[in-house]
């Protein structure tokens, strides 16, 4: 038994691909883009001179998991904006393979629900791509830099109970928030959760 | 069990009050009525599980190919390839043991899984995962898993070969999958 589990454990190991996750890493600068917001307005990572970074989240209107997130994502904004770190959240589905995402069902989703942070539309799904989300709700958290770039700091789940939010007793991204205001590293940098596939255009 | 022992006592307490033959006739119209009682229903009952049974289903030396297919009821390109599953796990039962993992909440057993289970007519085995803290367990079913469903680990355990599919499956493409598992 042992046998064999360290036998899987080693294939594991040796197997190319392992890692196959594409995109962008903790580390790395964040790739700018240019979205259109659910007012009309576009938005980059340059348009909000004051901000310090950005909770950046790929979510949608119809993955349960991000409508159960919903209200922990207005709450990070409202917590973190005035701190400067904005919520942005993009919407990364194809709306062909999900109506229920189109542009308009997103306007009227964030009027719904008020939210207080730009949606964007990932029309062409290159920056969902280029940043490697793989389910929504998706979380990336970027720091400014001295040369006014952004560097991601972490990538993964809000908290860990999608269920409840009030029986999560880890909440990664106001950590990792908090400890960048706090001009600290963030401890826990990489998580991963279960969500919904993102549904790529075909 | 429970509901037969309650009824046996209420039998015997009836019979003692009533004469000797017609004592004996009620005892055995009694016990060819358990006798003949159809049994409680084997429908599936989705036995919610935590990740330790779903680690020894992975790690478990069976004869059998493994297929573990993780899925929900709010997930709709899971539920287009769960009729996939369900025909190897008829066709193929003896070589392959097929299990269909459910990550729905747990409070949403009986009010969402358990009648979808039977509206599709799933005889396969269906468990439902209740482990909320996904970050603790995702690595360990396979590194790379980025956390969406569907999702399919098949393995061999007599050779410990694995394979990890994230993302929905065409039937040809499960199909492809077993056949190179089960030659």
């Amino acid at each position: 038994m042992l046998y064999l589990q360290s036998a899987i454990l080693a294939l594991l190991m040796v197997l190319p691909g392992a890692d196959i996750a594409n995109g962008l890493k903790v580390g790395d600068q964040a790739v700018d883009f240019n979205l259109k917001n659910i007012d009309g307005k576009m938005i980059s990572l340059q348009t909000d001179k004051q901000a310090k970074g950005y909770i950046l989240i790929f979510t949608c209107n119809t993955c349960p998991y991000s409508v159960a997130y919903e209200d922990r994502i207005i709450e990070l904004h409202q917590k973190f904006a005035p701190k400067g770190y904005p919520v942005l959240a993009i919407q990364p589905n194809d709306s062909k393979r999900s109506p229920g995402d189109s542009f308009d069902k997103m306007k009227k989703r964030a009027k719904d629900k008020g939210f207080p942070f730009p949606y964007l539309l990932d029309e062409t799904q290159e920056t969902t791509s280029t940043y490697g989300a793989t389910n929504t709700p998706h979380v990336y958290v970027l720091n400014k830099q001295a040369d006014e770039t952004f560097k991601i700091e972490y990538i993964g789940a809000i908290d860990n109970n999608t269920r409840r939010a009030e029986d999560a007793t880890k909440h990664y991204v106001k950590a990792a928030v908090e400890g960048l205001l706090k001009g600290q590293k963030v401890e826990t940098t990489k998580t991963k959760a279960i969500g919904c596939t993102i549904k790529w255009s075909s | 069990m429970l509901q037969r022992t309650y009824i046996l006592k209420i039998a015997i307490t009836i019979s003692y009050s009533l004469p000797f033959y017609e004592y004996m006739q009620k005892v055995i119209f009694l016990l060819l009525g358990l006798l003949l009682a159809p049994k409680p229903s084997q429908e599936p009952p989705v036995e919610v599980i935590k990740f330790d049974t779903l680690q020894h289903l992975m790690n478990r030396n069976s004869q059998q190919i493994e297929v573990i297919n993780f899925w929900a009821t709010w997930c709709k390109p899971c539920i287009k390839e769960l009729p996939y599953f369900q025909s190897i796990h008829q066709q193929m039962g003896d070589k392959v043991n097929v299990t269909l993992i459910s990550l729905d909440f747990a409070d949403q057993l009986d009010s969402k899984v358990v009648p979808f289970v039977k509206k599709k007519g799933l005889t396969a085995k269906v468990l439902l995962l209740d482990e909320i803290d996904y970050n603790s367990w995702i690595d360990k079913v396979d590194p790379s898993w980025t956390g969406s469903i569907p999702a399919t680990l098949v393995i061999d355990p007599q050779s410990g070969r694995r394979k990890f599919v994230e993302g929905e499956l065409k039937q040809e493409e499960l199909e492809e999958i077993i056949r190179e598992f089960t030659k």
